[in-house]
């Protein structure tokens, strides 16, 4: 097995791009990333995109893209693992370098969710849980967050405000990321009075609807200096799954494909939580950013809110979290979100994330699918000079 | 874009229904009182009221301030989303109620919410021509929205005519006008549908925001004028906030949209809009007082005019009901008696 690094990032600003289809934003950050790489040719395109089926009419992405970015005829595949679909398609990625049988690989995470009304893209995004057992029922993919967010505060003790601190942090490193869609701060007063999507849940706690390309170029890490300055090498890649519907788990409050999947990044990599000096983590709501600290050991359970309220998350916190935005600020533009969160850990790595810039040698990123049902874990660093 | 000859508003005449829907009965129906209310209440025709006989007394009003005789109209047209019939036109009903028939034109214009300031244009160019003395523009409609859609807030009725003469005889006279289009369906309908659709949130930024904004600005750098020479502007209103945003966006204060502004007490008049707006602003302008009319239609686009007041203004704004007048001629009613109005309760 051999080592990967990545060597080129390209990604798309995050908005409502009514003037690009699926396919521009694709060819956006791809040419963006193979540029940054200085590679013209790769081997494999893995894509990750949950909605472009029921949204835009449109599967078979790996040959479209491909196609429309003129890579050849190299094997090319949509993976789908609901909103962490685009980790998915890193963690393939990563396994056809690592395995040897792939060399240069493009990872593309690509989603478009405004080419229909909000309730049919709603109704889509439910695709991510229990079709039968869930969705059925009439819960919309806030509505069965809520429920975890509601049983959280029950038995932590927590009450909404106190959630706060995670949509204020986003919205605090999102004025600085060029690339994010929400570039103003908000206030824990405007976090208070913010409408219900689905109580708890208010249009604060939940990520938005949005357009967004992203795509990381991989290679083998003994040869990423004969390309770029600044290759960053994987260290960890972890994927695990749990019991897709929420009532199937035996904790729902313990992510625990997030929490295997950490583990066995951390154990791959060799280090522990007091290694890794950012976590790009699943925030589509501020009750999976608390858990994902806790699943991840920075927190012990229960105690991911107060973590945040110590105000450990922020970039001047002992682990700042959604450094460029996150899921929150950034957006969530679903099967790319996990790629967008491996190219801003990039960005920190190399020292190239501007106002946003921590001390940053160790990164991990962790994309949830669902409401908990995959995980995949990535820790990344700055690869040293041999 | 300037007509040959110089000509202006001689009358305009304002109507809107007196039935009102409170926007707080629609979220009390459909989202149990919780719903965020884009207007305070929205205008409800009658039973017996439709887009031809609302038009007909806006006419009226117009022909009572402009003081001219409908024989001398030389074009009657009607601007709706709701025309009663898909062939047949809704102006020459009104051409004839009024007495402008039979040497006049008529015909019906559609483009959404613009299609009376598509009309205005029209009449503009007609009497700009020298082709007639004066041809009369209306805008009017009784919008329909589909039961528990966004839009059922603010979907409703009313209008305002107006009759394009020579400058010498307006009221207000015409510097310029520009009209702005793409093809953007952010909002349309189909024959066979009876409600339209619309694209959410595409229907604010790549529609009535790109439109309204390229054809204001256009025609403020053909006028050679900024904001600060308006003394008031009305931009088409579907909710508060969109003229609001728009205006801001544009550099005209909420003081200068003010007068025009009746979205939140009457709901968005679609065709009527805009036109229904300048009546208001008319009603208390002053001599001297230039005025912005901008519309925006779904489809896409904006017509924006340059007015501006002349001494004849004060002895005719009284020669027929203000608008204000119409606004506060309000009778509330429950979302029980707005279906039956509006025809939705299917007897079986």
């Amino acid at each position: 097995m051999r080592d990967v690094s990545i060597i080129g990032i390209g990604q798309t600003k995050v908005g409502e791009h009514w003037h690009r289809s699926l396919r521009d934003l694709a060819v956006d950050a791809i040419s963006a990333a193979l540029k940054d790489a200085k590679v013209e040719r790769v081997g494999a395109l893995y894509v990750g995109n949950m909605l472009s089926g029921e949204l835009t009419a449109q599967e078979h992405l790996g040959a479209l893209l491909a196609d429309w970015a003129g890579l050849g005829s190299i094997e090319a595949v949509k993976v789908e693992a609901a909103c962490a679909s685009g980790a998915a398609a890193v963690r393939l990625g990563y396994i056809g370098v690592a395995s040897g049988i792939q060399d240069f690989v493009l990872v593309c995470g690509v989603e478009k969710m405004t080419d229909a009304d909000a309730e049919t893209t709603t109704a889509a995004w439910s695709a991510a849980v229990d079709a039968d057992y869930e969705a059925s029922h009439g819960p919309s993919f806030a509505a069965i967050n809520a429920l975890l967010m509601r049983r959280y505060m029950y038995e932590f003790g927590v009450q909404r405000q106190d959630f706060a601190p995670f949509a204020v942090n986003a919205h605090q490193n999102g004025v600085n990321n060029p690339c994010a869609m929400f570039r103003s701060p908000i206030s824990a007063e405007a976090f208070e009075k913010a409408r219900m999507i689905a109580d708890p849940i208010s249009l604060l706690d939940a990520a938005p609807i949005c357009d967004g390309a992203a795509a990381v170029v991989l290679c083998p890490s003994d040869r990423a200096r004969e390309f770029v300055g600044k290759p960053v090498r994987i260290r960890g890649s972890a994927m695990a799954t749990d019991r897709l519907a929420l009532h199937s788990r035996s904790d729902p409050l313990c992510l625990h494909a997030a929490q295997v999947s950490a583990q066995k990044a951390y154990q791959q990599a060799g280090v522990g939580p007091h290694d890794i000096n950012a976590l790009e983590l699943h925030d589509a709501f501020t009750v999976m950013a608390a858990l994902s600290l806790e699943a991840c050991g920075f927190a012990e359970r229960g105690k991911g809110v107060r973590l945040a309220q110590e105000g450990e998350i922020t970039l001047q916190g002992r682990i700042p979290i959604s450094t460029m935005g996150g899921l929150k600020a950034r957006g969530h533009p679903v099967g790319a979100t996990g790629v967008y969160q491996i190219v801003e850990l990039v960005e920190q790595l190399r020292g190239e994330a501007g106002a946003n810039q921590i001390d940053c040698r160790l990164g991990m990123a962790q994309s949830i699918g669902g409401s908990g049902a995959t995980a995949i874990t990535h820790i990344l660093e700055a690869q040293e000079e041999r | 874009m300037k007509p040959a000859r110089d000509v202006g508003i001689v009358g305009y005449g304002a109507y809107v229904p007196r039935y009102r829907l409170p926007a707080s009965e629609v979220s009390r129906v459909w989202m149990e009182g919780r719903a965020a209310l884009p207007v305070e209440e929205k205008s409800v025709p009658g039973l017996d009221e439709d887009t031809v006989t609302m038009a007909i007394e806006a006419a009226r009003n117009a022909l009572a301030r402009g003081g001219v005789a409908p024989e001398a109209l030389r074009a009657v047209w009607v601007g709706s989303e709701s025309h009663p019939y898909a062939v047949k036109p809704t102006s020459t009903i009104v051409a004839e109620a009024i007495g402008a028939t039979p040497q006049v034109s008529a015909a019906d214009w559609e483009f959404a919410c613009k299609a009376g300031t598509e009309a205005l244009q029209a009449a503009i160019a007609f009497v700009g021509s020298g082709m007639a003395d004066y041809a009369m523009a209306i805008g009017m409609d009784t919008a329909q929205a589909r039961p528990g859609d966004a839009l059922e807030y603010t979907a409703a009725a009313g209008g305002a005519a107006y009759i394009v003469g020579p400058r010498e005889e307006s009221l207000a006279y015409l510097e310029g006008s520009y009209s702005s289009v793409t093809d953007t369906p952010d909002f349309f309908r189909r024959p066979y549908q009876h409600y339209p659709e619309h694209g959410g949130r595409f229907t604010g930024r790549p529609s009535y925001f790109k439109h309204t904004t390229s054809a204001v600005r256009a025609l403020l750098d053909e006028l050679g004028y900024t904001p600060g020479d308006f003394a008031a502007a009305v931009f088409h209103q579907p909710n508060i906030k969109f003229p609001q945003r728009v205006a801001q966006m544009l550099g005209f204060s909420k003081e200068q949209i003010q007068a025009g502004m009746l979205v939140p007490k009457v709901g968005n008049t679609y065709a009527g809009s805009s036109l229904l707006g300048l009546t208001a602003i008319l009603d208390e302008a002053k001599p001297g007082d230039r005025v912005l009319l901008a519309s925006f239609g779904s489809g896409a686009g904006s017509d924006a005019f340059s007015f501006v007041v002349t001494d004849l203004i004060k002895e005719r704004q009284a020669l027929a009901p203000r608008t204000q007048a119409y606004v506060a001629r309000r009778k509330p009613i429950d979302y029980a008696s707005y279906i039956r109005y509006r025809k939705k309760l299917q007897i079986h």
